[in-house]
């Protein structure tokens, strides 16, 4: 086990060791559970899908995501611990990715934990579990990008309440690029390919054509990369202010 | 002396502000070199440009050889640190802590929970290894934190503000431990308070506005103060007058100042030429005058005294 193992390790235990996993565990999936049936007509549509259950899950994540990537880099900040840690034998990209990956794979396990969702339709019918296998990992390719942005935003303050706002509303910006809530504010000045740009940034458009079932490399690829550069840019921001005690 | 820490012309800059300003020096084994100096006057910053926190804006830091900036993982491998305020993760408990700096040092399986004891015992943290880190006093917390500084036997340990806010017996302790340590490595480490200069460097450098303004033993510290190896005098019954006449013909004395009267007993101080040792000269004078004596005693001047001539703007001494 290489040193972001070490880092994944404490950090995924430390969701466990406190209440934070149990309360955004129960909620999500109280939330996923009340989107589903109440607001989503799950029954009502007498269709064998999840379609109603994955479609909430972009809003979901709005708020639960910040929520729980405001502490990664602003806790650490707050109490200190960033100069204990930094100044282990470890690099930056080491210590951001194991942050990183052990809030990627604690929203996982959530998400895994909503599989009586999956249970009841193929109990109640026969869906495609091919198309239902590609939502969730559509799902989790997308919480992964919403996790990257908090994780840059809670590197650029010790204040875990700015953090959690701040990512909050550059989250919803890229749920809704390809939206004329957000395309309007670019669409008088900007030239067309930059709007394009833009839109293609959407996380609701490369979200629902995964979740439709089909796997094109380039929706992954957009989830990947944008992972990477919010890593990327976590560990520059992480650089820039450690400076400022 | 095995050179182990090597310091050339540091300096670190945050915008227009100038926080260390080309800090130069050397530290060798068996070598505690006590950091003092002002609150904001670059000591912590030093301290984390020497750990690799902080990338100095000029200048380079060679730990064991190693370039901070150009072999970080080599350099940091050495190291051990205990950053201001010795921070840990408080949910943590310190059995699960160290567990986890170990891990992070490289330690596995059966060497990893030897080393984790060992260091425990040294450290006495028997007591509360499974309790949870917030839920322990300043003491423990400190000694948490000195435990994942020593956990990995480093050549060279940075200790920022080891005994800062701890009590006596605490302060005592954590002293008796970084003495014990002081053979075999070598020690930098930042304090406010001047008695633990005495009692634990071999030598003190004084840092004010990021340039360093002292750099010596404590004796030599001392030295630097005007009423280091003076005579303090109080004698019942003879006109101060006759006794300044007297002492003046004294070899070495450069100057009485009295310090106070009461009753016919007078105060006073003898100031000597350049520091030298004038004590038994007086003694013999005071014999031979057949004066009553109620006090002679040397002082060897207060560090508190050269701390704030060093560090204040007008310096008068050089």
């Amino acid at each position: 086990m290489g040193r972001i193992g070490v880092i994944f390790q404490r950090e995924l235990a430390g969701y466990f060791a406190t209440p934070i996993a149990a309360v955004f565990i129960v909620i999500f999936l109280l939330l996923s559970g009340a989107f589903t049936f109440y607001l989503g007509n799950y029954f009502a549509r007498g269709q064998a899908d999840l379609v109603p259950f994955f479609d909430f899950h972009p809003w979901l994540y709005l708020v639960l995501i910040p929520a729980l990537a405001m502490r990664l880099w602003a806790e650490e900040r707050r109490s200190g611990t960033i100069e204990l840690l930094l100044t282990l034998p470890v690099t930056m990209w080491e210590a951001v990715a194991g942050k990183f990956l052990a809030a990627w794979c604690f929203t996982g396990i959530a998400l895994a934990l909503t599989f009586p969702m999956w249970l009841t339709v193929n109990l109640l019918g026969d869906p495609d579990n091919g198309v239902i296998l590609a939502s969730y990992l559509g799902s989790l390719l997308m919480a992964g990008g919403f996790l990257a942005i908090g994780s840059c935003i809670s590197a650029l303050t010790k204040n875990q309440v700015i953090a959690f706002v701040v990512s909050v509303v550059i989250s919803l910006g890229f749920i809704l690029s390809g939206f004329p809530l957000v395309l309007e504010l670019f669409s008088g000045w900007a030239p067309q390919f930059l709007l394009n740009a833009i839109s293609s940034f959407s996380f609701l458009t490369h979200f629902q054509s995964i979740s439709k079932g089909v796997l094109d490399l380039r929706d992954i690829l957009f989830f990947l990369s944008l992972i990477a550069f919010w890593l990327f840019a976590t560990a520059t921001v992480i650089d820039m202010k450690k400076a400022e005690s | 002396m095995e050179i182990m820490v090597e310091i050339k012309n540091l300096r670190k800059a945050f915008g227009p502000i100038v926080a260390v300003d080309g800090v130069s020096f050397t530290v060798g084994k068996r070598e505690v070199l006590g950091f003092l100096g002002p609150n904001g006057a670059g000591k912590s910053t030093t301290m984390k440009m020497i750990t690799g926190f902080l990338t100095p804006t000029s200048g380079t830091v060679h730990i064991c050889g190693h370039n901070i900036e150009d072999q970080p993982i080599e350099a940091k491998m050495r190291l051990g640190y205990l950053p201001e305020g010795a921070p840990a993760y408080q949910d943590m408990t310190p059995a699960s802590f160290l567990t986890f700096i170990g891990e992070m040092r490289g330690y596995r399986g059966a060497t990893l929970k030897r080393t984790v004891s060992e260091t425990v015992e040294k450290v006495n943290l028997q007591s509360v290894l499974n309790q949870s880190i917030e839920t322990l006093s300043k003491g423990f917390k400190r000694r948490v934190g000195l435990a994942q500084a020593i956990l990995h036997d480093p050549d060279i340990l940075i200790l920022d503000e080891p005994t800062d806010g701890l009590d006596p017996n605490q302060k005592h302790e954590v002293r008796t431990l970084i003495r014990a340590m002081a053979q075999e490595k070598a020690i930098i480490l930042s304090t406010h308070i001047l008695e633990e200069v005495h009692a634990l460097c071999s030598r003190a450098m004084i840092i004010a506005k990021g340039k360093v303004v002292f750099d010596g033993t404590p004796a030599e510290l001392e030295g630097k103060s005007p009423a280091h190896n003076t005579v303090l005098g109080t004698i019942a019954g003879v006109d101060p007058l006759v006794l300044h006449h007297h002492l003046m013909t004294v070899k070495g004395v450069k100057k009485i100042e009295e310090l106070g009267r009461d009753g016919d007993l007078v105060k006073f101080r003898i100031y000597p030429d350049d520091g030298q040792w004038i004590l038994p000269d007086i003694g013999h004078c005071v014999r031979e005058q057949g004066w009553e004596v109620r006090e002679l005693y040397p002082d060897r001047g207060k560090l508190d005294e050269v701390f704030r001539l060093l560090t204040t703007p007008k310096q008068t001494i050089s």
